[in-house]
């Protein structure tokens, strides 16, 4: 793990896979007491982001010194959430799989996923745990309009659009859980570190 | 009656609080006023809290008429401030009768204008801020004509007489002191030499989510590829592939994928930042 100080009151985190980020995540989260006031504390794909601290240098020399214990698995409050795959890009998806279409849902819903970090979008959950072989390429040209509750993947993550909007993912269901809510606490419901099961409809 | 009404929203006029600092890990940008100095100043005066609402004005100013008697300030860039048409004081708490109609006019220096209004403008908060964020939609709408925006009760203290003297306007070049990091390896050494000795302009696409330059030379890569992901700070100087550099202001993303050069530091480099018209020289100095 490599400290990099950014800016003045600011520290970012560099490791080099998306399991050290969930291990150093958690333990940062569990000893948040020691790390002397934090404002954010913001994991993304490599790097997890301090901002809001009094002397970065010095923190990231102390953080770097830890010994980050790989988080167990059943660690973090599990989510389900119930899917229909009914997908534009459901085919597609199975084919370059190379599996049935009616063969998905039993293969997303045996994946243990983990939010790993949110972006794009007000909680826009980036899941990890889909197998290198299930990773996936944007769509070529991305949709003007994806519904919310779209459950969608590209690259080595899956996602589920909290609102309409823009976007190039692939899109494999439909999900009536409200992943973003503002006058909900908590608002979002794939906060860093929540792990997560897709589950069909009706199975 | 009560609350004011938006006669004349003008070009870009928002709400504006000191925004949704400790969401970012939920995707939520931080947003709120971009000159905090000139925020904190209206609230000042007005007798608020420092991070009362206020509006924040693009240009143009803002009309409001007060509909039971309110204090009001005007704040940032210095404008013509008028009540039912006649002068009155930039920089100062002003009193409005129900009734009369405040006129915030064109930006004669600077951008942005603040209006404060005694009890602080007390639109229903989202996350716990009043603010719109531009990029992410939170917040309340921006100001159209015919809104009613009502007044809270957020004063702490007495309405000063004390005005804006002393307040440095806004400059006549705008100079960002850059501390490298923690990207700047991604960049020749030589090129980040010649962005610290050249002029830049701010561009007209400027927002409130960036501040965009043009005109200076553009930075050169030492290394491709793409940077996966990660944290975005405010005062940021990202390097997209353009080669020009982005200053990060309130309503930047929480992450980003092109490299970050540096960071300006919050306060008055920022607050100067949130006040630099489109052509504006823009100069980077080492911090």
């Amino acid at each position: 793990m490599r400290p990099l100080v950014v800016g003045t009151e600011a520290l970012l985190l560099e490791t080099d896979s998306a399991e050290e980020v969930a291990a150093l995540h958690a333990e940062l989260l569990r000893r948040r007491g020691e790390l002397g006031g934090v404002r954010d504390i913001v994991p993304a794909a490599r790097t997890v982001l301090l901002d809001g601290v009094a002397d970065p240098a010095a923190l990231g020399a102390r953080i770097a010194r830890w010994e980050v214990p790989a988080p167990a698995a059943s660690e973090g409050p599990l989510v389900r959430v119930a899917v229909r795959y009914d997908g534009p890009d459901l085919a597609e998806v199975a084919a370059l799989w190379g599996v049935g279409a009616q063969e998905v849902p039993a293969i997303v819903g045996g994946i243990a996923f983990r939010v790993a970090f949110c972006g794009f979008a007000p909680g826009f959950g980036y899941l990890t745990g889909l197998p290198a072989r299930f990773h996936l390429p944007r769509r070529a040209t991305p949709r003007t309009s994806v519904p919310a509750g779209s459950l969608a993947l590209a690259g080595e993550y899956a996602g589920v659009y909290p609102r309409s909007s823009p976007g190039g993912w692939q899109l494999i269901g439909t999900t009536d859980a409200v992943v973003w809510d503002p006058a909900r606490e908590p608002a979002a419901l794939f906060a860093p570190g929540v792990r997560v099961r897709f589950e069909e409809v009706g199975a | 009656m009560s609350g004011l009404l938006v006669l004349r929203a003008g070009a870009l006029t928002t709400v504006q609080d000191r925004g949704r600092p400790g969401l970012a890990h939920l995707g939520v940008p931080r947003s709120g006023a971009l000159d905090a100095g000139a925020r904190a100043l209206a609230n000042r005066l007005v007798g608020n809290a420092a991070d009362a609402a206020v509006l924040e004005t693009t240009l143009d100013g803002v009309a409001l008429r007060a509909r039971a008697p309110v204090t009001v300030a005007v704040t940032g860039a210095p404008c013509a401030v008028r009540v039912s048409g006649r002068p009155a004081a930039w920089g100062a708490p002003v009193r409005l009768r129900a009734g009369a109609e405040l006129d915030v006019g064109r930006a004669e220096s600077g951008l942005r204008s603040y209006v404060a209004v005694r009890g602080g403008f007390a639109v229903p908060p989202v996350l716990g801020s009043r603010s719109t964020d531009l990029l992410s939609g939170l917040g309340p709408a921006v100001l159209s004509a015919g809104t009613v925006l009502p007044v809270g009760g957020a004063w702490i203290g007495p309405v000063r007489g004390a005005g804006a003297l002393g307040v440095p306007g806004p400059p006549s070049v705008l100079v960002l002191p850059l501390r490298l990091g923690p990207r700047a390896d991604w960049f020749e050494a030589a090129s980040i030499a010649r962005l610290l000795r050249s002029p830049y302009r701010v561009s007209a696409r400027s927002n409130r989510i960036g501040l965009r330059t043009e005109g200076g030379p553009r930075l050169a890569r030492r290394r491709g590829g793409e940077l996966p992901s990660e944290g975005m700070v405010l005062g940021a100087v990202q390097v997209p592939p353009d080669g020009l550099p982005v200053l990060f202001l309130a309503d930047h993303p929480v992450t980003g994928g092109y490299p970050v050069l540096g960071v300006v530091p919050s306060g008055r480099p920022l607050n100067a930042a949130a006040q630099a018209v489109p052509g504006l020289e823009v100069r980077f100095v080492s911090a």
